[in-house]
């Protein structure tokens, strides 16, 4: 189920108010996150934030196409690499 | 034989023959009976010219079928990959895409099972 439009999109107290100074004072620098739930809003855009995966934090950079998306979908939490003996076969 | 949005229409009930077009089901069938007032359970074959065109307007001015809703899936999915988000991914490996499991099953996105020769010791 979708969320309730009343509500507005969801976006992290902290990461917001961090959003909105870097906006208003146009300072470059990267902003790091855990808050993977958030959703991108229009003033993230040409942001770049830094949104953790359990590990390190992966840069994300904001672009309009990507509004609307939650932070996380960007940042895999997990690594897959192929099993062991399919080495031989062409990976991509 | 009733040829709509390029495909040819099979003799059955209109409501049916109706679902052998893509991007119509039963459900937008039978709207598109009462919308153009056809019987739905009259014969592909006994309907005269002008219900089919009836039809035929219908379905063009007011559905998203075949080649056009096709390109459009096509697009949310390009879209998806192109963004490089967690749903994009799976698409681009073919793997499930709404969090269902991969243990087991889910053998539609994944093919036929491969199988993988034991470890030898």
């Amino acid at each position: 189920m979708s969320r309730s439009v009343k509500k507005g999109p969801f976006v992290a107290k902290s990461l917001y108010k961090k959003v909105l100074d870097q906006g208003e004072n146009a300072k470059k620098g990267m902003i790091k996150t855990y808050s993977r739930s958030s959703t991108i809003i229009p003033e993230m855009v040409g942001m770049t934030i830094s949104v953790y995966n359990g590990k390190t934090w992966v840069p994300v950079y904001v672009t309009e196409n990507l509004v609307g998306h939650k932070l996380g979908e960007f940042s895999p939490t997990r690594t897959y690499r192929g099993h062991a003996g399919s080495d031989k076969k062409a990976r991509r | 034989m009733a040829r709509i949005a390029g495909i040819d229409l099979p003799n059955k009930h209109a409501e049916i023959a109706l679902t052998y077009i893509f991007g119509i089901g039963r459900t937008s069938a039978k709207e598109i009976c009462v919308k153009t007032g056809v019987d739905p359970e009259k014969r592909m074959n006994d309907l005269s010219a002008e219900e089919v065109n009836e039809l035929r307007k219908v379905i063009e001015n007011e559905y998203k079928v075949e080649g056009r809703l096709r390109s459009e899936t096509a697009l949310n999915i390009k879209r998806l990959m192109d963004i490089g988000c967690y749903r994009g991914l799976r698409h681009r490996r073919g793997l499930p895409v709404n969090g269902q499991r991969t243990k087991t099953n889910a053998r539609t996105r994944k093919g036929k099972a491969k199988t993988v020769a034991k470890k030898k010791k």
